[in-house]
């Protein structure tokens, strides 16, 4: 399988503290990656270069073959690399639809000269991201509240309206950070069919940041340990759950 | 019936200019702070600028306002707009980006914008010279208008100047455009979202450069209407600015920093509070000489502060709206 991600010997410190030293992941085309490890491992730095809100000092970062190093976050987002907050992220002053009517990319109402220009062409395209946010909305389970300031959803409805904020766009991949940290458990169910369903029908490539075990054993082939900034393994979740490597970085060496 | 009149000339008409002037200078101040989180001193500067490129324009195209039938300066002030524009844009490139790529703090940002003020003052200056220039040339002058009251006591007209027309008309346009802008264009949508989270913006594949570009052509476009119209309406000096900063500031923070509709009023809470402080209430009470105690009777001058000591009052604005109201009057930080 080819793959879509592709992160090649990548360094970054922050002074004199090295966080992520030489490493290398792959990422294939279709799949829902796990990338676990312990705490200052590196996963959310890593996300961050990937997503481009980090510089990295050395290395290089391949999507689908192209090379997006150091490319910024809004360029990355318009090739349909997406990603989410581990803490999560909103318009707080915009309603719930009107967050997820932020995102879609390239429209005439963009440019300051269309808005004046073509008011018919802006307009219909207004209705077409209209149609498409409520089709979101329901998706993900938050239509009652979409008239809502963002500002004002519980975390996990924030959550989800992060992860609705992916499917208002043909991604390609999206990283999602700690998705269900936060988010209860019946919430949880939703989330995860939610992020299964779009891999099967919409073809989304995900690699998946997660504490929550149970989430990544259903969800994610295959799994990826972060230790100190490189890749301690990968393999499928029964592997890592079994190899004595991983279960002595999660509990330290006395718990083996 | 003349007192009145007196009363609207002074303060309706007076106060509503100063209104409109910082008001819409106090709304760049706003929305530059709400985009880039720092407070742009250099601000008020920018508007003596978009002044000096409609006096320089007016001085090389005399006598052209006559074709169309308005004044040179205002014919001229579209150019300037761009230029100023085109001014904020070249200034952000060359001294505040490199400070956002090295991820400064807001108040280094602020002391940059301080070497600008001082670096715009000293072109401004080495090019106009430091006296006071009038922007109506070659023969052209301020139309004055004299409407009558139509009461039989009254023998004073109101009078209000072209300019202040213009200025009054301008800013009702501004900001219309301004609310139509934010609300209806998906640019400005994108500015209000970047104002609310940047790396979400970011993220939603909002070009922030894009959006930091035209915040600096909305703020440079709306101080060169401000710097002009002021100067038309008194004079042009090189060192307008200093009576600008301190009414522009105090009118973004009562209203909110970061929140322009704030910033509108608060310019005008501004203006009028200037214009009512040195309005001289004596002659208001003139009409009631006879059935007022003698002391208030003979007060020649009852005006809160003299004219000369007129910055005091935004200052005072500025200190109490901090003690009592920290955030404004409208919550501010987001557009």
């Amino acid at each position: 399988m080819p793959s879509i991600i592709d992160v090649r010997h990548v360094h970054k410190a922050f002074g004199g503290l090295k966080v992520i030293n030489d490493c290398s992941i792959q990422v294939e085309k279709g799949s829902i990656t796990g990338l676990i490890g312990p705490n200052g491992a590196g996963k959310s730095t890593l996300f961050n270069i990937m997503a481009g809100a980090l510089p990295l000092d050395s290395g290089q970062v391949l999507l689908d073959g192209e090379d997006i190093t150091n490319r910024p976050a809004n360029e990355l987002f318009h090739k349909g690399l997406l990603r989410t907050f581990q803490i999560a992220h909103e318009f707080s002053h915009m309603t719930a639809l009107e967050n997820l009517m932020m995102v879609p990319p390239r429209q005439a109402g963009e440019n300051l000269f269309d808005a004046w220009l073509k008011p018919g062409l802006v307009r219909r395209e207004e209705a077409a991201v209209r149609r498409r946010a409520l089709e979101v909305v329901d998706f993900i389970g938050l239509h009652h509240v979409r008239n809502e300031l963002a500002g004002n959803l519980s975390g996990g409805q924030k959550k989800l309206l992060e992860l609705g904020r992916t499917m208002m766009t043909d991604a390609r991949v999206v990283l999602l950070d700690e998705i269900a940290a936060g988010v209860n458990r019946t919430l949880l169910g939703d989330l995860v069919s939610n992020i299964e369903r779009l891999n099967r029908e919409m073809g989304y490539t995900f690699l998946v940041i997660e504490h929550d075990m149970e989430m990544i054993a259903r969800l994610c082939d295959p799994v990826i340990v972060l230790a100190q900034g490189s890749v301690m393994v990968e393999g499928s979740i029964e592997e890592i759950q079994n190899n004595p490597q991983v279960i002595e970085a999660y509990f330290g060496s006395n718990a083996a | 019936m003349n007192e009145l009149v007196f009363f609207i000339n002074n303060v309706i008409v007076a106060g509503s200019v100063s209104g409109s002037i910082y008001a819409i200078g106090a709304i760049g101040v706003t929305l530059v702070f709400s985009i880039m989180r720092f407070a742009h001193f250099a601000h008020a500067d920018m508007m003596t600028f978009g002044a000096f490129m409609v006096l320089l324009l007016t001085m090389a195209f005399p006598g052209v306002g006559g074709v169309v039938g308005l004044p040179t300066p205002v014919v001229m002030l579209p150019l300037a707009i761009v230029l100023t524009a085109l001014l904020a844009v070249g200034i952000d490139k060359a001294f505040y980006k490199p400070l956002r790529a090295h991820g400064v703090k807001p108040i280094v940002m602020v002391i940059g914008s301080l070497g600008v003020t001082l670096m715009l003052q000293g072109l401004i200056r080495l090019f106009s010279g430091t006296s006071a220039q009038n922007l109506y040339l070659a023969g052209e002058r301020k139309e004055i208008y004299r409407l009558e009251v139509p009461f039989e006591l009254a023998t004073r007209p109101i009078t209000i100047t072209e300019p202040q027309i213009i200025l009054f008309i301008l800013t009702i346009v501004s900001v219309v455009g301004l609310h139509l802008f934010l609300n209806r264009t998906r640019l400005g949508k994108a500015m209000r979202a970047m104002s609310d989270n940047p790396d979400l913006a970011r993220s939603s594949g909002i070009n922030t450069n894009h959006i930091v570009a035209v915040t600096w052509v909305i703020a440079g476009g709306l101080a060169a209407i401000a710097g002009t119209l002021l100067s038309l309406d008194v004079t042009f000096k090189p060192d307008l600015s200093f009576f600008l900063l301190l009414p522009i500031f105090a009118a973004a923070i009562v209203g909110g920093v970061g929140h322009p509709y704030g910033a509108i009023a608060g310019g005008f809470v501004v203006g009028f509070a200037e214009t009512l402080a040195v309005f001289n209430w004596s002659v208001l009470l003139r009409p009631f000489r006879d059935s007022l105690p003698e002391w208030l009777a003979q007060a020649g001058n009852l005006a809160f502060v003299g004219t000369e000591y007129k910055i005091v009052v935004p200052f005072f604005i500025l200190v109490a709206i901090l003690v009592w109201r920290p955030t404004g009057l409208f919550k501010g930080k987001v557009i």
